[in-house]
């Protein structure tokens, strides 16, 4: 990395920053409506996005910074097993198109501002309203803690040492997300995915031009994994296949499950601007996966790295000039504020909504929910900077892996109700706590890796663990439900369905 | 209709499909422009899917 600061690249980074700076503490006028007075306003920027601004929104914080540098440090380290993002970000539209625009007909016509309430009115369970508001709270904040570790990564490129920048940087926008609510992220968004955007498509055409085409590229790459043997090559070693295949659709499952996307889906101003953006966001997933294929442009161009997170970074320094490295850095650090402040006022919203009105103050006012959560997003971006700044960073790595798959299991509880009433929020408590346990154990005690193996007929099978445990946790639910409904066939506890 | 949404899933999750390195295409191997054109055939069946259904703005 730089061992002296880069100016001409630090002063375009500052420039684009301060710009989003300001563009986040005007957020709040724009389209504008009494922010303070109405959790609908901060949190959801007032249910009015339309297909564009929806667009940008959850293509900027389902596609993070994070995202941008661990994929290519991935794809870098262990070649097409990285790939499984590609797989991920595409079966996920069909699912999103199918499920969305019913789960936001639901909260919309209920005024639902979180995946607890949807699941709260319709199981009229306080258990399993706060068993999905913990998970979506537990597995959020480490999401923040990466989003922070992919702009320290872009910081430490331009030669900036300590851990101050970042600091200053969160504040800002912990001030402005607390101003604006999600109105910031979803104007920053348009800067930032525009920047991106211009980032990759130059890189991806002037890197493989500089290196010698495409062919080039892949066969640098196929030198190194060679070289370098093990479960590494440019196509999926023989054991790879099902792991490859269980991790792109447990992941695709669980993306929508976050409180980050879902706040995305619940902003969105009708059933059809999600319909048209499940079309359309699949751009994003062709970005990642040219994104994906920096990775091996850092083999083609030879790069000597301490570490496989500091490929794009290094990517960019040696090859194009300062001024658009600190372009590409500064899409990096903003690519990380959309994300962080969406992720921020998800769980907020969550906290507020579903801890703090169901158990501190049942009669808040509307007022009240919004200045709740504002405060709420304040401390969890301190407590996503302390887990960076006091933790070490591998810590924040296996618990976002952990969220994941913890996440996931609140799949039955918020899915299978908009299909069909069957099910009881008794069962599907003991699944989501059965998933949970058997998944968290099983990764921990294989040394946090995500892969389990089954022994079946003589053969090992090795998937990811969290579609193991969501389909363990199916099973546990009903099986349950059966039992519940043998013990107790009236359900007493229904309220009425939208 | 609904059924094309579920051709992605089989397309790209049954990797013995495409766990390949030719034919290459402009330099990529087989596994890696084969899962790139699932983007756009994703968003073209999503849009079938789409259009056959009614739908309207304020829904």
């Amino acid at each position: 990395m730089a061992d002296h600061i880069e100016w001409v690249a630090l002063a375009v980074f500052i420039f684009f920053f301060a710009l989003v700076t300001v563009m986040g503490f005007f957020a709040a006028r724009w389209k504008s409506g009494p922010v303070s007075e109405h959790l609908d306003e901060w949190g959801l920027g007032g249910r009015q996005f339309g297909t564009w601004i929806t667009w940008f929104l959850i293509g900027g914080d389902f596609y993070t910074a994070y995202t941008v540098i661990a994929v290519p440090a991935l794809v870098y380290a262990v070649g097409a097993y990285g790939f499984f993002a590609l797989p991920y970000t595409i079966i996920v539209y069909p699912f999103v198109f199918a499920v969305m625009p019913i789960l936001w007909k639901v909260a919309h016509k209920n005024g639902y501002v979180t995946a607890a309430d949807v699941v709260h009115g319709t199981y009229n369970s306080r258990g399993l309203e706060l068993a999905v508001a913990l998970t979506g709270l537990v597995a959020t904040m480490p999401y923040i803690a990466l989003q922070l570790i992919g702009m320290g990564v872009v910081i430490k490129a331009m030669g900036l040492t300590g851990e101050f920048p970042i600091i200053a940087a969160f504040i800002i926008l912990a001030l402005y997300t607390y101003s604006s609510g999600l109105r910031a992220p979803a104007l920053i968004a348009f800067v930032k995915d525009i920047m991106i955007y211009i980032v990759v498509l130059i890189a991806v055409v002037v890197v493989p031009y500089k290196l010698g085409g495409y062919g080039a590229v892949f066969s640098a790459a196929n030198d190194a994994f060679v070289a370098k043997g093990g479960t590494t090559g440019l196509i999926l070693k023989p054991g790879l296949l099902l792991p490859f295949a269980t991790l792109a659709l447990g992941s695709a499952l669980a993306a929508f499950m976050y409180p980050h996307t879902l706040t995305g889906v619940f902003a969105s101003k009708s059933a059809d601007t999600i319909r048209k953006n499940a079309i359309l966001l699949p751009a994003y997933t062709l970005l990642l996966g040219l994104i994906a294929l920096l990775g091996y442009m850092g083999h083609a161009a030879k790069l000597k790295l301490s570490s496989p997170n500091d490929v794009v970074p290094q990517l960019f320094q040696t090859l194009f000039p300062s001024w658009f490295a600190g372009f590409a850095f500064a899409a990096i650090a903003i690519g990380a504020l959309v994300p962080a402040a969406v992720m921020s006022i998800g769980a907020a919203n969550l906290f507020t909504r579903n801890v703090w009105k169901s158990y501190v103050n049942p009669d808040i006012t509307h007022a009240g929910e919004a200045s709740v959560a504002k405060i709420t997003s304040l401390v969890v971006k301190v407590g996503a900077l302390a887990f960076i700044l006091f933790l070490p960073t591998q810590f924040a790595l296996d618990l976002q892996l952990l969220g994941g798959l913890w996440i996931l299991q609140t799949f039955p509880a918020l899915v299978f109700g908009l299909f069909t009433r069957w099910f009881r929020a008794e069962g599907l408590l003991l699944g989501w706590a059965v998933g949970i346990g058997w998944g968290s154990w099983t990764v921990w005690s294989n040394g946090m890796k995500p892969l389990a193996s089954l022994a079946l007929g003589g053969e090992s099978y090795t998937f990811f663990v969290g579609l193991g445990a969501l389909i363990l946790n199916i099973v546990v639910a009903a099986v349950a439900t059966v039992i519940v409904r043998m013990v107790l066939p009236e359900e007493k506890s229904a309220i009425a369905r939208s | 209709m609904w059924m094309l949404l579920l051709v992605p899933f089989v397309g790209l999750l049954w990797v013995p499909f495409y766990n390949f390195l030719e034919p290459s295409l402009f330099g990529f191997p087989f596994f890696y422009w084969y899962q790139f054109a699932w983007v756009p055939i994703t968003s073209i069946l999503i849009w079938l899917v789409y259009r056959s259904q009614p739908h309207d703005e304020a829904e």
